[in-house]
């Protein structure tokens, strides 16, 4: 793949000088998105599923068109494809539904404290509703989830794991299938948030055989404002709607409804339709690029980003053995924000903060850290830059006294 | 490196590197105030004790980058022993000078001055005036229990 020429299929990146390091918070977009959307506001921007017309007909065989390319991009059934606002609110869905209709005082929850809080605070409140014990599975020294450190945490009454596929701090992959193998050996559920793992590298949700798993678009090349919860097909059946509305029954009544099939009785309301379209044309995109591609890519960029970091002194790496294109590290003795506005300076564009992810820190002993993250718009210039701009950085720190 | 050279000015490194009026007084007479920053990890806490109308007294503590911790010493040191009216006017100026907006008293500002350059980084805007914000919910609720 040529990082190069993909530059020029995005707006943004070919107006101005811009090394955008930020993708693992949200991806630019490339513009065919744009016009996919555009093309449903200019041609037929109605409502679907409702309408007895052409153009509203037109509009809801693009929109189910659109779940049947994202159900094939992660090799599900087209049923078992649920729109959402987000990865954020695929995850809550999970808690809100199953959770809710399954938990019960004693059982617990088995979770990481690689977590992204949409991950881990559903399931934390949830435990504490229904007096279930949520379990921390721990991590290893590079702060990594094993099948070892997982073994020894589940127990008769383990019901569920709720673990990230991708952490989003320190770009390691959970290795899923050895896991969730033992999972369905015992019976015991599987949430996984892939909010980092379906934009960056291939996943079939079939021979993962997890349960439920949760994404974004606007991550992955696509819009915000919509994601997507898979979950299996008899799981969806037997689950009760969260929302009720428009749009999601067979039939009404007076004092009860029969409400619709999977996916759309957790659809209610009128849905994200040109994200929808969106974010099927973002997935095309990246096919045509090919994950595996874009993986290797971003991983390569990170790798070449960590061997010019160690080359400076008084830079901190948290994840030197990163799997993914994302890079975390802080200049020592000097507040990620402080270095944040260097990078600024410079045009290049991270992540200062706790990433939405306090219980990585904690884990670390850092209040903040810095995150770049590599995407198959990122070249090897890109890395170049951002090293010549941490060097430039820690000279200047230096200089004034930090 | 200009504009940060501008923004990091010998002042402000001195009052980071040694802050003045800092660590929490265990007194009921002090009001206190924590303002937090969530997307950066900003925590301040800042306390007041007004006597007769004149803030006799400031600490501060808490973590945060240089900008945020050192405008809690420059505050503590300029507002220490002004009326609550002049201290109230000194927060507004300081807060519209790093707005970018016309602003007066630019003398009686002093060291605070240092944080004119912040004005050229809109993202630091909320590091640089946390402590100020905190410190006038101090004297917001001081005024609030003498008017009771
Ligand atoms: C690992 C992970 N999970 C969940 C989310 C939440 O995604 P969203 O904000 O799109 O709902 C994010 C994004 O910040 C993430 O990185």
């Amino acid at each position: 793949m040529d990082a190069h020429a993909l530059k020029n299929d995005f707006t943004v990146l070919r107006n101005q000088t811009l090394t955008y390091l930020d993708t693992a918070a949200s991806s630019l977009k490339p513009d065919v998105v744009l016009e996919a959307m555009n093309a449903y506001y200019h041609n037929n921007p109605v409502n679907v599923h409702r309408g007895v017309y052409e153009m509203s007909h037109v509009a809801t065989k693009h929109y189910e068109q659109a779940r049947r390319d994202i159900a094939n991009f992660i090799n599900a059934d087209f049923e078992e494809v649920v729109f959402t606002r987000g990865a954020s609110s695929a995850l809550n869905l999970v808690a809100l539904t199953w959770g809710e209709q399954n938990l019960q005082a004693g059982d617990e929850i088995v979770t990481s404290m690689l977590e992204h809080h949409s991950h881990l605070l559903p399931w934390q409140q949830l435990a504490k509703r229904k007096k279930a014990s949520l379990v921390y599975v721990p991590l290893n020294a590079e702060g990594r989830i094993t099948e070892a450190a997982l073994k020894k945490v589940i127990t008769k009454r383990t019901k569920i794991l709720t673990l990230t596929y991708v952490s989003n701090t320190l770009g390691y992959k959970t290795p899923l299938e050895p896991i969730i193998k033992i999972a369905k050996a015992h019976g015991i559920k599987t949430s996984i948030d892939a909010a980092q793992a379906v934009p960056h590298t291939p996943v079939d949700v079939k021979k993962l055989d997890c349960d439920f798993l949760a994404f974004s678009g606007h991550k992955m090349c696509g819009p915000s404002g919509i994601g997507v919860l898979y979950a299996k097909r008899e799981l969806l059946d037997k689950l009760d709607p969260l929302e009720y509305g428009g749009d999601m029954n067979d039939r009404v009544g007076l004092y009860d409804v029969e409400v619709k099939r999977p996916p759309y009785k957790f659809e209610t309301g009128t849905p994200p339709i040109a994200e929808a379209i969106g974010l099927a044309r973002a997935v095309q995109y990246l096919s045509k690029i090919g994950l595996e591609k874009i993986a290797n890519h971003e991983h390569h960029l990170a790798t070449l980003a960590i061997a010019g970091l160690q080359s400076i002194e008084g830079v901190t790496i948290y994840n030197p053995t990163t799997d993914t294109g994302i890079v975390n590290f802080n200049f020592d003795g000097v507040h990620p924000h402080d270095a944040v506005t260097v990078f600024d300076e410079a045009s290049v564009a991270l992540r200062a903060g706790h990433h939405c992810a306090q219980l990585v820190l904690k884990f670390l002993e850092v209040s903040a850290t810095l995150r770049a993250s590599f995407y198959l718009y990122n070249t090897e210039e890109d890395v170049q830059h951002f090293i010549k701009t941490v060097a430039s950085a820690r000279r200047f720190f230096t200089k004034v006294g930090f | 490196m200009q504009k940060m050279e501008h923004l990091y000015r010998q002042i402000i490194m001195d009052h980071y590197k040694n802050p003045r009026h800092k660590g929490l007084k265990d007194d009921s007479s002090f009001v206190t105030h924590r303002h937090k920053n969530p997307s950066c990890g900003d925590d301040i806490t800042i306390q007041s004790r007004v006597e007769n109308g004149i803030v006799k007294e400031i600490r501060h503590d808490g973590t945060g980058c240089s900008i945020c911790c050192s405008s809690a010493s420059v505050v503590a040191d300029l507002l220490t022993n002004k009326t609550v009216d002049e201290a109230r006017s000194l927060i507004h100026n300081y807060i519209k000078m790093i707005a970018d907006q016309p602003f007066e008293q630019e003398d009686a500002l002093e060291d605070a001055l240092a944080y004119e350059g912040v004005k050229q980084f809109p993202a630091r805007i909320k590091c640089a005036t946390i402590a100020w914000k905190a410190l006038e919910a101090t004297l917001d609720e001081e005024e609030g229990e003498t008017v009771e």
